[in-house]
């Protein structure tokens, strides 16, 4: 039984299509990350998979519960993690804890040991009584996790996990999730527009427009593309992108005019253009693909694009 | 999961977070105060109710609606929360967890009705003086306000859960609750008002429930507009109300749930 099964799901808000035919696969125990430029639909699928909406169409199973009909069943195997701390300011650390943990129906002696041990593990123990308010961004955010993670889900899904979190505090959150799923077999599911951070997946799907552009591990989805990445800065793009083509018979992508060329032994053929081409290109950058490439080579533009 | 737990635990967050915020105590409470004191004695002996029970001043017959405005004020303050409460999140932590629908609008309900209570009650302790009311009939006074903040809460709630902003909330405040109020027996006797007046009053919910108060604070039907409810009719009405609102706040939940 898969812990995520999303199959078909569209949804629109007015005219905007947000989801067009959306399906995909989270198993038991693996890291996942949505990726996707603002805008991509990522939202959308976070808040269907939260139970905070349903979908227009298609159906969404987590661990083989409808979220249109089985909610509150879903909603006992699902922790959430919200962008913005879903915290009340004016409670302390530990009174958000205890309300948290009453609505899931927790009480008692047993919650209160499991809150004094979530906030150990989040390191905030001694920041139990301040008004929530009063914590530092970095701090919130910890508060948050040990929310999300009270009762003990088997998912957990956060938006945009790392967003306001300096990189110190970014790897702690990493190493956290992955001896999270290491130890306790949680599944974690994030939402992102940050490259490395789906970098970091064990499965990516990269959502544009509302559609799924890909799907699979980061490796793999590199390794698509094969080779080198190889990027030409020059004053006449298009120009030289055409004669490439004469030459050497492939097809390279103008973007923001630059000229892109994916190939296997990059470093040979860069030798072989700047002989070819002398004094046509100003600069020259040779790398390993990422997943940026990945998503270029797919939709024809930047994850970063105004549009 | 269960209704109870669910519900008393955002009751008790409602209580904590109003007492963590002294403004809001002042706001609820102050300005009916400030209207009574200067209406009241403002308008003074100029106006002379002929009841059963001998003429009554404006102070007095303006009490037990200054009481329900102090019940609506602080309603409507405590569920302008949940505007708040969606646009810093809380909200969302709330509707992704299990607890049933049914507790998050009786947990709201029930937190903004006992704030409601304490300040209507807080005023109400003058009661024997103002309007010579027994304290053995404190319990029943009591009753019949919370049934008041109940419904008043849960119409708060209907409008709350569907705004976006707090600005929107107070401009229905004024165009709709404010003359809900006004027109419910609590500022001037309805016998005196034109015919048409007297239909919006006879159909305000409200109008109900301050003819109970009035009834629950003398304990008998002498003192009570002419024309106006029996108890039993202005009780029964102002529970089906709340009841109806209750049920309105659960219908809305379901609906929207981000």
């Amino acid at each position: 039984m898969p812990a995520v099964e999303v199959s078909r799901v569209r949804h629109a808000y007015g005219g905007r299509i947000a989801l067009d035919d959306v399906s995909f696969q989270v198993e038991p125990g693996e890291i996942f990350a949505l990726l996707g430029p603002n805008g991509g639909g990522k939202t959308t699928l976070f808040r269907i998979l939260s139970t905070l909406m349903p979908p227009d169409a298609g159906s969404v199973r987590v661990f083989d519960a409808d979220v249109r009909t089985e909610a509150a069943q879903v909603r006992r195997n699902i922790g959430v993690v919200f962008q913005n701390p879903s915290l009340d300011g004016k409670l302390t650390a530990r009174e958000n804890l205890l309300h948290q943990g009453r609505l899931y129906g927790m009480r008692g002696a047993a919650l209160r040991s499991r809150i004094d041990e979530m906030l150990a593990q989040m390191a905030i123990a001694g920041r139990a009584a301040d008004r929530v308010e009063a914590l530092s961004g970095g701090l919130q955010r910890r508060v948050e996790l040990a929310k999300g993670l009270l009762h003990g889900p088997r998912l957990l899904i956060l938006d945009e996990p790392s967003a306001g979190l300096d990189p110190g505090a970014r790897l702690d959150l990493r190493r956290y999730l992955t001896r999270l799923r290491d130890e306790r077999r949680v599944t974690v599911l994030w939402t992102t527009h940050l490259i490395d951070e789906a970098e970091d997946a064990d499965r990516v799907l990269i959502l544009d427009r509302g559609r799924v552009v890909a799907t699979g591990s980061p490796n793999a989805l590199r390794e698509e593309i094969g080779g080198d990445v190889i990027a030409l800065a020059t004053a006449d793009a298009p120009g030289l992108g055409g004669q490439i083509r004469e030459r050497f018979g492939i097809e390279p992508m103008i973007l923001d005019g630059s000229v892109r060329i994916e190939k296997e032994d990059g470093h040979r053929f860069v030798a072989a253009l700047i002989e070819a081409f002398p004094g046509r290109i100003d600069s020259v950058t040779l790398a390993k693909p990422t997943l940026e490439d990945v998503f270029i080579d797919r939709t024809g533009h930047r994850l970063w694009e105004d549009r | 999961m269960s209704l109870t737990l669910g519900s008393a635990t955002l009751w008790q967050r409602e209580l904590v977070r109003f007492f963590r915020q002294p403004s809001r105590i002042a706001g609820a409470l102050g300005t009916p105060l400030v209207f009574w004191l200067l209406l009241g004695s403002g308008i003074g002996r100029s106006f002379s109710l002929p009841t059963a029970g001998g003429d009554m001043y404006y102070m007095e017959y303006f009490f037990p609606g200054v009481v329900v405005m102090i019940v609506l004020f602080t309603s409507i303050f405590s569920t302008i929360s949940i505007i708040e409460d969606r646009r810093e999140g809380f909200l969302q932590a709330v509707l992704v967890a299990p607890t049933p629908r049914a507790a998050i609008v009786l947990g709201k309900m029930a937190g903004s009705t006992s704030l409601a209570l304490i300040h209507g009650m807080a005023l109400l302790i003058l009661a024997p003086w103002v309007a010579g009311a027994s304290p053995a009939s404190i319990p029943r006074i009591a009753a019949v306000v919370a049934v008041i903040a109940f419904g008043l809460t849960g119409l708060g709630y209907q409008i709350a859960w569907r705004m976006e902003s707090t600005q929107g909330f107070h401009a229905i405040m004024n165009l709709f609750l404010i003359p809900m109020w006004m027109l419910s027996g609590a500022v001037f006797p309805p016998d005196g008002a034109p015919g048409w007046l007297q239909w919006v009053i006879q159909l305000n919910p409200l109008t109900y429930g301050v003819s109970a108060l009035r009834w629950s604070i003398y304990g008998t039907t002498d003192y009570l507009a002419m024309d106006g409810p029996s108890p039993g009719a202005a009780v029964a009405v102002i529970s089906v109300f709340a009841g109806a609102m209750f049920v309105a706040g659960l219908v809305v939940t379901r609906r929207r749930s981000m």
